[in-house]
């Protein structure tokens, strides 16, 4: 689903990403660990195609396609969700509505006739359930005026809403207390399918106790120096960042 | 007049001012130039009482001492009032059927979106049309006949309600209160009357659709509304004229006069041609708009102001009646080299008066946006009460967002909040939007609808639409 080969990326001419290299394939979870500045963020950013980073060398694909050709929309809309670590806010513009814009615009690209508001109301009414969001968020504005859970749960009900093939959830866990990490990885578990894939960036082993993952890599200085199990995950969590700066 | 998003969508693709047509309708214009005479021949080619006649000259006569106040941020060359024809009237005899209407003036409603025929009119909005200098026709005229309320053109009025134009004409604003109120009060033309009965809510939403049409003219028309006791009325303003290369002037007076206990809605759909990408042309809109409340009564202004080169307007309320309230929620877009200064005054002079100011002002390309501002609390008004939201949003780095907020307190027991915020369009939003498959021109579109959302929750249901669409087509490819 996802191939990433020898992927540079960089900043104000300052390199962050040094060569990654990943496969995800459908119905797999990946988690990203690593230290602060190792671009865990950045890898994301590139992916999503915030314009800021220029991708200095290197491919990815998605599906088959370059996704590096194409536009930030365009990507979402072949099935690449990014989950923010700090989401936005957009005041006046309902929920229902951005939500209702984002799934034409992405239907209206494939071709398809516009979601019809019986059909997505009922699918409100199912996601929301999934992540325990009260329904009364649905008609506020977008992450407006949300506590910080609130909005982490605003992320994966808009996941669940527009169904994609990968999803990437940029450190969903931080700022998260243990029931809300509870209810945001319970909506990511039930969202798993043979056809879909997550990548889970996160510093802390904890989310990955809920979120179950096939692959752990870590991601150091630009590079992913090593992968494992999901062991590898709570082998970090013992021996420290530290431990992998010895490794290399 | 209701419009599904698709039809929006559609719409949406020819982004260029599409009402810069020219419509070919023999005219009958007067010379260019202005004096004494030209106020004598406006008057006598409407036949007016000799009352009217002195009101234009002692008006003129007060305009000739003047100078022309230059405080308003906005820069724009000297006019030449000799340069300016002051009266264009499409030629022939007025029509009385709607089957004798020009068909070219029939194709020209239908271009603008009007609809004359009652039979059609969807959600019963009367219109009276003003076209140049003169008013072409009115609808649902005997159906509003019925309750006792006059919706006519303001010649009309003079002619057969003359004891109510003369006794509320100049009450608010008076013939000298302004430089261009005071050349307005002596060429007007045309424009709206409206009476409003005591105790009568008027079932329909009364509208006046404004069109320039001939080059060299500049458009004065006079609305003058009258809520009588306890009565209800909402009222709605649309304006279009052609693209041409030279400036125009367009410099109205509206004067509302809300009556105990009464409440006036006026909503203004502002889209004069605002001049090409480059700043050439478009319409000079210098407008006086002014109400006045008395016991109890409540006047709520709204606009939407997308069109024009340079705007200068204030739409004002007078609080003279205790308990009385006044609104002013609007919406200013610049793009391109277009000036608008705009925004209120409440003036509160009676006690409990309670006024609410929100405007939203959004600058982009190399366009100047300032909202000015007056809140006055007299030494009198006990209890007074002001709330003023006044938000900036720029959308390119060559724009500017201006706020000029006056307050001045006569009495100890008032309560003033004001609140303002400048923002840039974010690109967090705009990348937002983006990851969650919406394109760029689409979320800039949600994030300034949702800006002012606020404003267009006032207007009417129809104007709400149209309002959006325009805000869209303003804005434009104006994120770079």
């Amino acid at each position: 689903m996802l191939k990433i080969k020898n992927l540079h990326a960089s900043i104000d001419g300052k390199e962050i990403l040094k060569g990654i290299n990943l496969e995800v394939k459908a119905g797999e979870i990946h988690a990203i660990m690593g230290p602060n500045g190792s671009g865990k963020s950045t890898l994301s950013a590139v992916l999503a195609g915030r314009e800021e980073y220029e991708v200095t060398a290197g491919s990815v694909s998605f599906g088959g396609k370059d996704i590096l050709e194409l536009k930030p929309e365009d990507r979402a809309r072949e099935g690449l969700f990014l989950a923010f670590q700090y989401p936005i806010e957009i005041p006046g513009v309902s929920n229902i509505n951005f939500l209702k814009t984002a799934i034409n615009e992405t239907r209206a690209y494939k071709g398809m006739e516009p979601v019809s508001a019986k059909e997505f109301l009922a699918m409100v009414k199912e996601k929301s359930a999934l992540v325990e969001l009260d329904a009364k968020l649905a008609n506020r504005s977008v992450n407006e005026g949300f506590s910080g859970g609130e909005k982490k749960r605003n992320e994966i009900f808009q996941m669940a809403m527009l169904n994609p093939k990968l999803s990437i959830l940029d450190e969903t866990d931080s700022g998260l207390d243990i029931d809300a990490l509870r209810i945001v990885a319970k909506g990511v578990n039930q969202l798993k399918s043979p056809t879909n894939a997550t990548i889970v960036i996160t510093h802390y082993q904890r989310l990955l106790d809920y979120i179950i993952p096939d692959f752990v890599h870590v991601l150091y200085n630009g590079r992913i120096v090593k992968t494992g199990g999901k062991e590898l995950a709570l082998e970090l969590e013992e021996k420290g960042y530290d431990w992998i700066k010895e490794l290399i | 007049m209701a419009y599904s998003e698709d039809e929006l969508k559609k719409e949406l693709k020819d982004q260029e001012y599409k009402y810069g047509f020219t419509s070919n309708i023999a005219s009958e214009v007067i010379p260019k130039g202005l004096n004494e005479d030209v106020v004598r021949l406006i008057s006598t080619k409407k036949n007016e009482p000799q009352w009217l006649l002195d009101f234009r000259l002692k008006a003129f006569a007060h305009w000739k001492t003047m100078v022309e106040k230059r405080w308003a941020h906005v820069s724009y060359p000297t006019i030449d009032f000799q340069n300016i024809s002051y009266y264009a009237a499409p030629k022939g005899k007025k029509e009385v059927s709607w089957d004798e209407v020009d068909p070219e003036m029939k194709a020209t409603m239908d271009k603008l979106g009007i609809s004359m025929d009652e039979q059609k009119a969807l959600s019963g909005v009367a219109v009276d049309f003003v076209f140049d200098s003169v008013s072409v026709k009115t609808s649902f005229k005997e159906k509003l006949g019925e309750l006792g309320v006059i919706f006519c053109s303001f010649s009309e009025a003079v002619a057969e309600h003359p004891e109510l134009v003369k006794k509320y004409l100049g009450s608010v604003v008076p013939s000298t209160d302004n430089f261009y109120a005071a050349l307005n009060s002596a060429v007007f033309s045309d424009g709206s009357f409206c009476y409003i009965p005591k105790g009568v809510r008027c079932p329909m939403e009364l509208s006046t659709y404004f069109r320039i049409n001939e080059a060299n003219t500049g458009q004065f028309e006079r609305t003058l509304l009258i809520a009588d006791e306890n009565s209800y009325v909402s009222y709605l303003e649309g304006c279009t004229a052609p693209m041409r290369d030279e400036n125009q002037l367009h410099a109205a007076v509206v004067e509302l006069i809300s009556l105990d206990g009464a409440e006036i809605k006026y909503s203004t759909v502002q889209n004069w041609y605002p001049g090409d990408k480059d700043g050439k042309g478009g319409i000079y809109n210098f407008v006086t708009k002014r109400g006045i409340c008395y016991t109890g009564s409540k006047i709520s202004w709204t606009q939407v102001e997308t069109g024009s080169a340079v705007t200068w307007k204030y739409p004002s309320c007078i609080l003279k009646g205790d308990n009385s309230i006044g609104e002013f929620y609007s919406v200013a877009v610049t793009n391109h080299y277009q000036q608008a200064d705009t925004g209120t005054k409440m003036i509160h002079l009676g006690k409990n008066t309670k006024s609410t100011i929100i405007s939203k002002g959004i600058s982009a390309g190399f366009s100047n946006n300032s909202y000015r501002g007056l809140v006055q609390i007299n030494k009198n008004a006990t209890n007074a009460r002001n709330f003023t939201q006044c938000d900036s949003l720029l959308m390119s780095d060559h724009c500017g967002a201006h706020t000029f907020p006056y307050i001045e307190v006569k009495n100890s027991t008032a309560k003033i909040e004001h609140e303002a915020t400048t923002s840039k369009i974010g690109e967090d939003q705009i990348f937002y939007c983006n990851q969650r498959g919406i394109s760029t021109e689409k979320a800039i579109n949600l994030i300034v609808n949702g800006y002012c959302k606020d404003v267009l929750n006032k207007l009417p249901m129809e104007f709400a639409v149209e309002a959006q669409k325009l805000l869209e087509i303003s804005l434009e490819g104006s994120v770079g």
